[in-house]
């Protein structure tokens, strides 16, 4: 598992909401912390990345936001326009403008060139080795496979063009498993391991890109053993609960509803998390590294998150 | 905190008085279970004909629906899997499965000028493209199959599930986004035919760069498309505005759903911020698997601070003789006394943020129900009714 940091390219996906902005921010974290120079690129731009570092909302142009760490949010419009003025050499302004937008439109119709656009700038940013690392807080599940199948999609529609000949380099990096990984982020509920499962399927049939993990995000804590169990039931109800109560000096039975609340709620995921386990075991050797990330019970999402989830990841690589 | 709640019959209300409701809200918050039980709710106990449009349905629930098999078209529940599950409805409760597809090659065959130029569209390959994922056609599909079907007027009340689009509001511009889409400079610049394409001087880069990049062939496929396309603009321009009507219509109301999580919560403002600016009713907010209340009461932090700091004491004097917990290890209960104490205050950073996110939301709209997260995923007729007993009478707790 220790290999994760040591590839190139992690593309992190999941279902809406997961936690993949807070997963890809945790994980750029620590390889930053452990000496690389690392870059972590938002895709679908809301925002959510620059407040998991509590920096300014990150733009097109990388800014750095920790040491070693730099983020960036994608734009595909200004993405083509960068390639476009390496690539023909013209001039950034004149035109330019026009043009790309001009793309984005023929990019709602013919599948793969806004894709392209968008993994080309990240296979880009490999190639030339500008850093180390470089996560992608990418697309939800519905549309990952789309983005990273894009370069056979464009193989296969356009027979000429600059495109078209750019589309040889980007797969060798994104079907290279010691350079590129899918990470997919996942709750122990029906729906994300719903569609985990899926995903996993999609990415393997679909798609070059190795998968590299499942993260389990927000995973409740596992609050007693068997015999704390025995303990917990004796103390609910009857006279034990009184003599909390008096002991107290008020009403003891919500502190066990909670606790009956949180062990309910845990054992109906565990159920889920139990399903996908069995999907990702699969036939030795297939097996998918599964990594759990605890639910963090604090007040706001910001630095301290981030690093709590860092740890968390840490831990789980190193077991 | 039930201040920001609703009369319990404030959702009973509105079902009775409109002819559509569109359920909308992020991803996953529980539209289409909510969508169900209203539906099922509504023909329980306001009778008539009650049809719920629902979009990928998990499964199970589909299933349920009697939808197994999508056919798009509706499908009526049928009275005896009610009486399996407890209810005896006066009314009736159908279903229907959008079937984006089918309603698209639909649209296409209605708004063709010919058959020969539907034939051609619906055969090109970019249009296979287009109509799974193109300026949000599944959106757009939704509306535009809810204006057929109340216009065929089969049914009293229509409870519309959303699709899960990547932001609620995708769903509201849908209809705009398809006008302006054929009425948009670009389509125009990119369907000049191409040998006079050289006579528009804003789009000479254009093809100078597209020609080298994407290869001119291809961007002739493309052209060719969208010229094809071109020939459905009035109908659909013309339709979408209809459609746009109807969903502002005053026998239309929206009803959010929402989660009290950070993500959601903001997807939620979002959209609803935006209904007065398109003259649409927000009808109020379902909350869906909230925390309950009692987590809230005064004085229960202090409680819970004092289980963490005295466990060791208070476990002694229970485990010890006479004690209520006399035959129990006191090691393991003093564990158990400093967990509950430290869960507690764990659930309730997670209800106060809740409550908090609660406050927001009530600004904006009368929330109609708290409903908390049940015991098992609605999966069945029976699980709708449950949840839709949480709907109907506000989730009282
Ligand atoms: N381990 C965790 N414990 C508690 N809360 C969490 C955890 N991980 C994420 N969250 C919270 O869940 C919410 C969603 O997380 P995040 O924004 O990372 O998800 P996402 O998958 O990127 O969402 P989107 O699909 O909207 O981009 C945030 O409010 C975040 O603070
Ligand atoms: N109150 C509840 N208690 C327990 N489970 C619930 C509750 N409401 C919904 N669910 C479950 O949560 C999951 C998501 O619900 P649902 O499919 O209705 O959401 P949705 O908003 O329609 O999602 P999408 O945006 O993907 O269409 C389902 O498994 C459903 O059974
Ligand atoms: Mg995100
Ligand atoms: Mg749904």
């Amino acid at each position: 598992m220790g290999d994760l940091l040591d590839r190139r390219l992690l593309f992190v996906t999941g279902k809406g909401g997961v936690g993949k902005t807070t997963i890809s921010a945790g994980l750029a974290m620590l390889a930053a912390a452990r000496g690389k120079r690392t870059l972590v690129c938002e895709v679908d731009a809301k925002g959510d990345l620059a407040s998991s570092f509590e920096a300014p909302p990150t733009r097109f142009d990388e800014s750095q936001v920790a040491p070693n760490l730099w983020a960036m949010s994608m734009d595909s419009e200004a993405s083509l326009r960068q390639y476009l003025s390496l690539q023909l050499r013209l001039p950034r302004a004149a035109g330019i403008g026009l043009v790309a937008r001009m793309f984005d439109f023929v990019a709602s119709a013919a599948p793969g060139v806004r894709e392209i656009v968008t993994v080309g700038k990240l296979c880009w940013e490999v190639r030339e080795r500008h850093y180390d690392l470089v996560v992608v807080d990418a697309v939800a599940s519905g549309h990952i496979v789309g983005q990273l199948a894009a370069p056979q999609a464009i193989n296969s529609l356009v027979q000429v063009g600059l495109v078209r000949q750019q589309t040889g380099w980007m797969l060798d990096i994104l079907s290279d498993p010691a350079r590129t990984g899918a990470l997919i982020v996942s709750t122990p509920e029906e729906m994300p391991v719903t569609e985990t499962i899926e995903l996993v399927g999609r990415l393997r049939s679909e798609t070059t890109v190795d998968l590299a993990g499942v993260v389990v995000n927000r995973v409740l804590p596992e609050l007693f053993g068997t015999r704390e169990e025995q303990a917990f039931e004796a103390l609910s109800g009857g006279e034990a609960t009184a003599f909390l109560s008096r002991a107290m000096g008020g009403d003891a039975v919500p502190l066990l509803d909670a606790a009956r609340l949180m062990v309910r709620t845990r054992r109906s995921r565990a159920e889920h998390l139990e399903r996908l386990r069995d999907a990702l075991g699969g036939p030795a050797g297939a097996v998918v590294p599964l990594l759990y990330v605890p639910y963090l019970f604090l007040r706001s999402h910001g630095m301290r998150s981030t690093r709590q989830v860092a740890a968390a990841l840490a831990a789980e690589l190193e077991s | 905190m039930t201040a920001t709640v609703a009369d319990g019959r404030a959702l009973e209300a509105l079902v009775a008085s409109r002819e559509i409701l569109v359920v909308c809200g992020p991803g996953g918050v529980g539209k289409t279970s909510v969508a169900a039980s209203i539906a099922a709710m509504a023909a329980c106990h306001e009778g008539g004909r009650v049809l719920v449009l629902t979009v990928d349905p998990a499964r199970r629930l589909a299933q349920a629906l009697g939808l197994a098999s999508a056919s798009g078209r509706a499908q009526r529940v049928p009275p005896e899997a009610f009486a399996e599950a407890g209810a005896a409805p006066h009314g009736e409760l159908w279903a229907e499965m959008l079937d984006t597809k089918q309603s698209w090659d639909r649209l296409v065959r209605r708004h063709a000028p010919d058959p020969h130029t539907a034939r051609r569209i619906l055969d090109n390959p970019l249009y296979q493209n287009i109509s799974g994922r193109f300026v949000q056609s599944h959106d757009y599909i939704a509306v535009e199959r809810l204006h057929e079907l109340h216009s065929e007027g089969n049914y009293d009340l229509i409870v519309v599930d959303t699709p899960p689009t990547r932001n609620a509001v995708d769903f509201l511009l849908a209809p705009q986004r398809m006008a302006e889409f054929f009425s948009s400079r670009l389509l125009r610049l990119l369907t000049v035919p191409y040998r006079s394409r050289f006579v528009d001087v804003a789009a000479k880069p254009f093809y100078y760069v597209a020609d080298r990049v994407l290869g001119s062939q291809f961007l002739e496929d493309i052209a060719e498309f969208f010229i094809l396309f071109q020939t459905l603009s009035d109908g659909f321009v013309a339709r979408a505005r209809e459609v746009e009507r109807l969903l502002s219509d005053r026998r239309t109301s929206f009803l959010v759903v929402s989660t009290l999580e950070t993500v959601p919560v903001r997807e939620a403002e979002a959209f609803m911020a935006m209904l007065p600016a398109k003259r649409l009713q927000l009808g109020g907010v379902v909350l869906n698997k909230v925390l309950p209340s009692y987590l809230m009461q005064p004085h229960l932090g202090e409680r819970a601070e004092r289980l963490c700091d005295e466990a060791a004491v208070l476990a002694a004097r229970m485990c010890a003789d006479g004690g209520p917990m006399a035959d129990h290890d006191p090691v393991i209960v003093e564990r158990v006394l400093a967990e509950l104490g430290a869960n507690f205050n764990n659930i309730a950073v997670v209800a106060r943020r809740e409550a908090g996110q609660r406050t927001e939301l009530a600004r904006h709209a009368a929330i109609m129900a708290s409903v908390p997260e049940l015991d098992d995923d609605v999966h069945d007729l029976a699980g709708v009714l449950r949840l839709g007993r949480h709907v109907w009478s506000g989730g009282a707790q």
